[in-house]
């Protein structure tokens, strides 16, 4: 008897409790999630596909689900990554991001053949040319995604480092020993 | 006259003894000048001439190209034999456009155009024979003195104030050049505050520096509109921030120019620059360097042609007694590492100072006391050991936040700790971080709008094409039916 | 009235959840990185201490006792616990997104933190009437968020400090909480309960 009475007792509780939230969450129900607004609006936009995921779109949604680590996007490097750390109130080891800096597509002038087809592939139009005609790539315009890489025929795109100049150059951070 | 107080400071050992009491020498044409084409803050100047041509003295080399730049022009006449890559005057050693001359020894000026009658020349004419001369602030900034004048034209200036602080340490360049040339320096301010149209003009002298003080104030007797002003003697009187604050009681908001406060500064330099180029129309072309440190044997002044190499300065000098610990361009406290005595003087080198090991004061770094001696000096009011912390834990944003931006990198709390914290290096590393953020900012939205001009581009694209082809869709939708 | 302020007080100070009972050390630790989040998961967990000391009264003296079915205390309570717990994540998440993200893991954990379940039991321990049992949940969770505010404080601190690499990180931060500990005894004297 006294066991039926406990198993009564607690399944009411039980059922009753599940009502109230279920009554509570046609109240409260979940609308879309801002924070994947945010997201998107912290990654570059480029949809340039080198996160894995499809799209920046895709990519947020992804971290937001915390299946992608916010170190996901090599053109937007550690700026962007704190950004998204912040925003998901995680923190990160600067240590673990692959730190090459920023890169530049180069096109190889003796091997481009002008196929153009790195012209189609650019997420960002950054680069210049017509068909058989020499192809160019405009700096400022280029987010180092290496999409173009990959469709060249002839492998005659390099991705190399920003080089170092007065202008960009910048102070080191002083190796500090801990006392 | 009232003088106004700023806030911290130090008072860092002068040395400026065995460099003030010689008179200015004047430098054996070296046998090569390298003129870097960036001698300035803004854009590089574009050459103007080829390998192998031939040039005469204050011949333009390279003209200004955007609004904020200066050309460059040769310091003597000679051949240039080469237009590359050569070390710059930058602690980062790294390569920059340079001209390399090789002088013929003549020393032949290009015609010159004198002016008649400086003073009936109108503002716009001042700032144009300024720019045409390449002259930019001579006190180290390097940035382009025609733009500063021309900032008269957009924010009305009141008062002119002209820096004769010289408060680094070992640097005398200023101090002599009021000794010597002090008729010329006070006709080059009349000439600016003519430019700018300033109703008062202040020359503001540290009062280490008696003999130019009486010097300038002999010069300046017969001219009313201009006060010789002796401030103390207390680092960083120099800095701009600093001295607006000194003479007029006002103070510079955080992120804006002198000149939104109607105030301009100029350097004893450039005033010396622009009476020459105005009155003569010669072009800047050589400049007063102070060649100091106790590792310089016979330390002084000399004139130097902008682009001879630090080593010819030093050889002038008498070569080292001790092989120096560091040296440097500008004073000891903001001056930047020299990469190499194969780089050479440009516009904005105020000084070659080659320290020896007791000088440099190298010492090891030990753990933060939180004494806030740093907090005392700092003459813009920040909290210097704070701001460190949060650099070294990688909190730039943070430090931002507390107002990295506003650091002068005068050094003065790196010249107080006493625990010897690299803070000076850690707040050159953090603006240049906070730089380079910003960049990284913009590029992103710069980024963004291409690829959504691109998405737009091919959306229309598509959309052409659907509406090409019609008639093939309709039948399509007809058979389906 | 007097008797209620220092209840609430004595709840809050003298016989801090955290520091003097030792309850409720996982989000203790796990939440004070930083002072946004741990004034979040005070809140929250304010929200849910209050109304479980309520609830759980409730359910002990209009159920449990009646039916005589007190073998199922503590089933029942971490059933009203765990109900409270989901009613206030999607609170949260329809309020403040990012706080619900920032909370993560340890916004459903608030169902097994132990200061909850031990707030109610103590409660029935005193034999405290209903407004009793709120004033304690309520005082408890004041004394909750302080100390985890007070303790995120001085963690955002000591991450700038330079700490000794073998102190780096977690045993700096259980040295901390010990020195609080000891800080919140200090409140013994006080002539409350």
């Amino acid at each position: 008897m006294t066991m039926i009475l406990s198993v009564a007792v607690v399944a009411a509780l039980g059922l009753g409790l599940g009502w109230l939230l279920g009554l509570a969450s046609q109240w409260l129900g979940a609308t879309t999630d801002p924070v994947v607004e945010r997201l998107t609006e912290a990654l570059p936009g480029s949809q340039c596909g080198q996160c894995g995921y499809p799209g920046c779109g895709q990519a947020a949604i992804a971290l937001s689900k915390g299946e992608a680590p916010v170190t996901l996007c090599p053109p937007g490097g550690r700026v962007v990554a704190e950004k998204l750390a912040e925003i998901l109130g995680t923190t990160f080891d600067p240590g673990n991001l692959p730190d090459r800096g920023p890169l530049l597509a180069r096109v190889r002038t003796d091997y481009c053949i002008g196929c153009s087809r790195c012209i189609k592939s650019c997420p960002t139009d950054a680069i210049l040319g017509a068909t058989k005609q020499l192809h160019v790539v405009l700096e400022e315009a280029c987010i180092g995604c290496g999409a173009c890489a990959e469709v060249c025929p002839t492998g005659g795109i390099d991705l190399e480092g920003i080089p170092v100049t007065l202008r960009n150059w910048r102070w080191h951070k002083p190796g500090v020993g801990h006392a | 006259m009232k003088i106004f107080r700023f806030r911290g400071g130090i008072h860092p050992e002068g040395n400026k003894d065995p460099t003030a009491c010689h008179p200015i020498a004047r430098l054996p044409l070296p046998k090569r000048l390298y003129i870097p084409l960036q001698q300035h803050i803004g854009e590089p100047a574009a050459p103007e001439v080829k390998v192998g041509d031939h040039v005469l003295k204050g011949q333009r080399l390279a003209r200004h190209q955007g609004s904020v730049s200066a050309p460059v022009h040769a310091p003597t006449s000679g051949t240039v034999i080469a237009i590359g890559d050569h070390m710059a005057p930058h602690p980062s050693g790294l390569p920059v456009q340079t001209i390399t001359l090789e002088p013929d020894g003549e020393e032949r000026w290009v015609e010159t155009e004198p002016a008649v009658d400086p003073f009936s020349l109108t503002r716009a004419e001042v700032a144009a024979r300024v720019r045409d001369a390449g002259i930019v602030g001579l006190g180290g900034a390097a940035f382009p003195a025609a733009v500063k004048l021309d900032a008269g034209n957009r924010h009305p200036i009141d008062t002119l104030i002209i820096n004769g602080g010289e408060c680094e340490p070992y640097l005398t360049c200023d101090d002599r050049l009021m000794r010597e040339g002090a008729g010329y320096v006070v006709e080059g301010v009349r000439l600016i505050a003519n430019g700018l149209g300033a109703k008062r003009t202040v020359i503001a002298i540290e009062d280490n520096k008696p003999e130019a003080l009486e010097a300038m104030r002999v010069a300046a007797a017969a001219h009313p509109g201009i006060s010789v002003l002796r401030v103390p003697s207390r680092y960083p009187m120099g800095s701009e921030k600093q001295l607006v604050t000194t003479v007029t009681g006002r103070e510079i908001p955080a992120g804006k120019l002198s000149a939104e406060i109607g105030v301009s500064v100029h350097n004893v330099g450039t005033a010396l620059a622009v009476c020459r180029a105005v009155r003569f129309g010669k072009p800047l072309v050589s400049r007063v360097v102070t060649v100091g440190g106790g590792a310089i044997r016979n330390p002084r002044n000399v004139v130097v042609p902008i682009g001879t190499p630090a080593a010819d300065l030093v050889e002038f000098c008498g070569g080292f007694t001790v092989t120096p610990t560091r040296v440097l361009m500008g004073g000891p406290m903001m001056g930047q590492v020299l990469p190499g005595l194969e780089a050479p003087v440009v516009k904005g080198t105020s000084g070659i100072i080659a320290l020896t090991a007791a000088e440099a004061h190298a010492a090891s770094e030990r753990a933060c006391l939180h004494c806030g001696r740093c907090v005392d000096v700092c003459p813009v009011g920040l909290v210097p050991l704070e701001l460190a912390a949060r650099v070294r834990a990688g909190r730039i944003d943070d430090a931002a936040e507390l107002g990295m931006g506003d650091c002068l990198s005068c050094g003065c709390c790196a010249y107080v700790c006493p625990a010897h914290l690299p803070l000076a290096h850690l707040f050159n590393y953090a603006k240049g971080e906070i730089a380079a953020r910003r960049e990284a900012q913009r590029k992103a939205e710069e980024t963004r709008k291409l690829a959504e001009a691109r998405r737009l581009r091919l959306a229309a694209e598509a959309a052409a094409k659907a509406a090409r082809r019609p008639a093939r869709t309709t039948e399509k939708a007809e058979t389906e039916s | 009235m007097k008797e209620y302020l220092l209840l609430l007080l004595g709840t809050a100070l003298v016989n801090n959840v955290i520091l003097v009972r030792f309850l409720g050390l996982c989000p203790f630790l796990g939440v004070s990185g930083k002072l946004e989040t741990a004034l979040g998961m005070g809140l929250a967990t304010t929200f849910v201490l209050t109304l479980t000391s309520g609830a759980t009264w409730v359910v002990e003296h209009a159920l449990l006792q009646p039916l005589d079915m007190m073998h199922l205390r503590i089933l029942t309570y971490i059933l009203v616990i765990a109900a409270v717990v989901q009613f206030t994540e999607m609170a949260i998440q329809k309020a403040s997104p990012v706080l619900h993200h920032t909370l993560g893991i340890y916004l459903p954990l608030i169902t097994t933190n132990c200061a909850v379940l031990g707030t109610a039991l103590l409660n029935l321990q005193q034999d405290n009437s209903l407004i009793q049992s709120l004033l304690y949940g309520a005082g408890s969770a004041l004394g909750f968020t302080l100390v985890i505010l007070l303790f995120a404080g001085l963690r955002e601190r000591i991450a700038l400090a330079n700490v000794p690499a073998a102190f780096a990180g977690t045993p700096i931060a259980l040295i901390t909480a010990g020195l609080l500990s000891l800080a919140f005894m200090g409140f013994a004297g006080l002539p409350v309960r």
